[in-house]
């Protein structure tokens, strides 16, 4: 019998969306945190960053009660397209997304803060709009950084296991991701299975922090 | 023209004292320098016409135009204000070439326009042969250049300077001060400079304001204040080192003289009016005002007072000899030769040089 590669490419499949996912929400989050000053900006900071701190599982509960059939927002999800969202692997998406999304916030809000205010004033002084500011000084000074904290946060995304059991679910061939396959190879006695994907995982994990503390350490040089 | 009057207070901190900025002024076209110390407000009140701080209390008028109003509201963002900024260590975007600099800031020019003022530019500030590189590549003579054309492209109606001379060498700042007269006399906007250097305000300024504390302390031309200082405080800031208490023993307006003791001489000055007869004041004395004599044991004449020699030191153009009782006297290198000899020395304190304060 070949082997069972769905998982894996699942998981790169859930993981680089959620990552595009966050990296757009994140990015507004953390221009918003670093440069405006408003009411309830630290509450704002404190959501952002409740999914690192609670157990992954109470984070799927959330989603579940948030998006499952019953919900409002589950209605209006059904009502589009059709179909449900809870246990599909949309709703992996959904789960890695919040999983990853406190991650980038943290870092891109770090990075942006630490542009120096003298380049975004001298463009603002030269007439660039708040927008123009944005993309063609903040970012492009603080890409690298920014780049680095999405690598980071594609690979948190990867590893998430209890959000996205509770909302996806453990589907062979729809919904089982990398991890999840991992758990069921142990539980089942397929060890073949496990070593291959924890390798696999391992040998990409090892890579991406590799390759995205590089990234930072350029900046700072550079 | 640019009318300033801004007033902001920085409350006292745990850490910090507090400080308060409390200034008042207008700028013609021409050169403005704003002197003094490191802390005195000079960056603030630039940030301030520039949108970037915003003061408490005031207004700023540029032309006709109403930048800021704290009664009736307005607060033009910096975006609207078209102040060229020329940011102390340059604010080149160090991500951009000189080139892409310019075109950032030419950006409310249609296309073609802004491909030729930016060609134009490259080739006025002598920066077309390094137009493709970026900040970090060039020298800072060429970095200076860029950031003063990138604030002049897009036709500003002002020009703010902050500091613009710091950390160049001698040779670069005669470079900087010739392009500087070039752009006033090409542009005839106001340009505010902001110095601690007094030697730029007399390159450069038509207008000197001196600020310390947060306050102006005196206005005018720059040769006007250091002749007539204010106070003693911009006495000291302008760098006259002869100050002295001194009491006024004599007055006779009609045959315009006055008599003062300071340490243990009697000085004879013309007359001072608005004083009276033994007021303590300040007797204010240049030294390049101040002349010696050989002292050769005869009776020293009007206003010669003998006195020791300390200290000699040479500069390029001038020679500052110090005396005892901490009196300076500033000679030419030529006067220097002929007298260096001297045994014994008088020095001169003419009448028409000495100012009370």
């Amino acid at each position: 019998m070949a082997f069972n590669w769905f998982p894996l490419w699942l998981s790169l499949r859930v993981a680089g969306l959620a990552t595009l996912v966050s990296l757009a929400l994140g990015l507004w989050i953390a221009y918003l945190l670093a440069n405006r000053r408003f009411r309830g900006k630290e509450l704002l900071d404190a959501i952002v960053t409740l999914p690192l701190v609670l157990p992954p599982t109470v984070l799927g509960y959330y989603l579940l009660v948030a998006l499952g059939r019953s919900s409002p927002l589950g209605h209006f999800y059904e009502w589009i397209f059709g179909q449900p969202l809870v246990f599909t692997w949309q709703a992996a998406v959904v789960a890695s997304t919040f999983h990853a999304i406190p991650l980038l916030v943290k870092s891109a809000r770090a990075a942006l803060e630490s542009v120096d205010r003298r380049y975004e004033r001298a463009a603002r002084n030269l007439g660039a709009s708040e927008w123009r500011v944005f993309w063609r000084v903040t970012l492009p000074l603080s890409r690298r950084s920014i780049v680095a904290a999405s690598v980071l946060a594609f690979a948190r995304a990867l590893g998430d296991f209890g959000a996205t059991l509770m909302i996806a679910g453990d589907i062979p061939g729809s919904t089982q991701t990398a991890s999840i396959a991992i758990y069921d190879a142990v539980e089942g006695g397929d060890t073949l299975v496990a070593r291959v994907l924890v390798l696999v995982l391992s040998v990409v994990a090892i890579g991406i922090v590799y390759f995205a503390n590089r990234l930072q350490q350029r900046q700072v040089t550079g | 023209m640019i009318e300033a009057r801004i007033a902001k207070r920085f409350p006292a901190g745990p850490e910090s004292a507090g400080f308060s900025l409390e200034v008042e002024f207008q700028a013609r076209a021409g050169v403005t320098a704003l002197f003094g110390p490191s802390g005195a407000g000079k960056t603030l009140t630039l940030d301030s016409i520039a949108g970037f701080s915003r003061p408490d209390h005031g207004r700023i008028l540029l032309d006709d135009q109403i930048l800021f109003d704290a009664v009736s509201r307005v607060n033009l963002r910096p975006q609207q204000r078209n102040c060229g900024y020329v940011f102390q260590n340059y604010a080149l975007f160090p991500h951009m070439t000189l080139r892409q600099n310019l075109v950032f800031a030419a950006d409310r020019h249609p296309r073609l326009e802004r491909h030729r003022r930016v060609n134009e530019m490259l080739e006025r500030f002598h920066l077309a042969d390094v137009s493709g590189r970026r900040p970090h590549e060039v020298s800072g003579g060429q970095k200076q250049r860029c950031s003063i054309a990138r604030a002049l492209i897009g036709s500003p109606r002002l020009l703010l300077l902050d500091e613009p001379a710091q950390g160049l060498d001698a040779l670069l700042r005669a470079e900087l001060y010739s392009l500087l007269r070039k752009i006033r006399a090409d542009f005839q906007i106001p340009i505010l400079l902001v110095t601690h250097d007094l030697d730029e305000c007399f390159e450069l300024a038509e207008e000197m304001l001196i600020v310390r504390d947060g306050r102006i302390v005196q206005s005018g031309p720059p040769l006007k204040i250091l002749k007539q200082p204010a106070s003693v405080e911009v006495a000291r800031l302008v760098g006259i080192p002869n100050l002295f208490e001194a009491e006024i023993t004599a007055l006779d307006p009609g045959r315009n003289t006055s008599r003062l003791r300071f340490q243990e001489f009697e000085l004879t000055g013309t007359y001072f009016p608005g004083r009276l007869l033994g007021d303590r004041v300040w007797l204010c004395v240049r030294a390049e005002d101040l002349r010696v004599a050989p002292h050769n044991g005869a009776k020293p004449q009007l206003n010669q007072v003998p006195l020791k020699l300390l200290r000699v030191s040479e500069k390029p153009q001038s020679v500052r000899l110090e005396f005892a009782g901490d009196i300076s006297v500033e000679i030419s290198s030529h006067e220097f030769e002929l007298q260096k000899d001297n045994k014994a020395w008088l020095v001169e304190f003419p009448a028409d040089a000495l100012r009370v304060l």
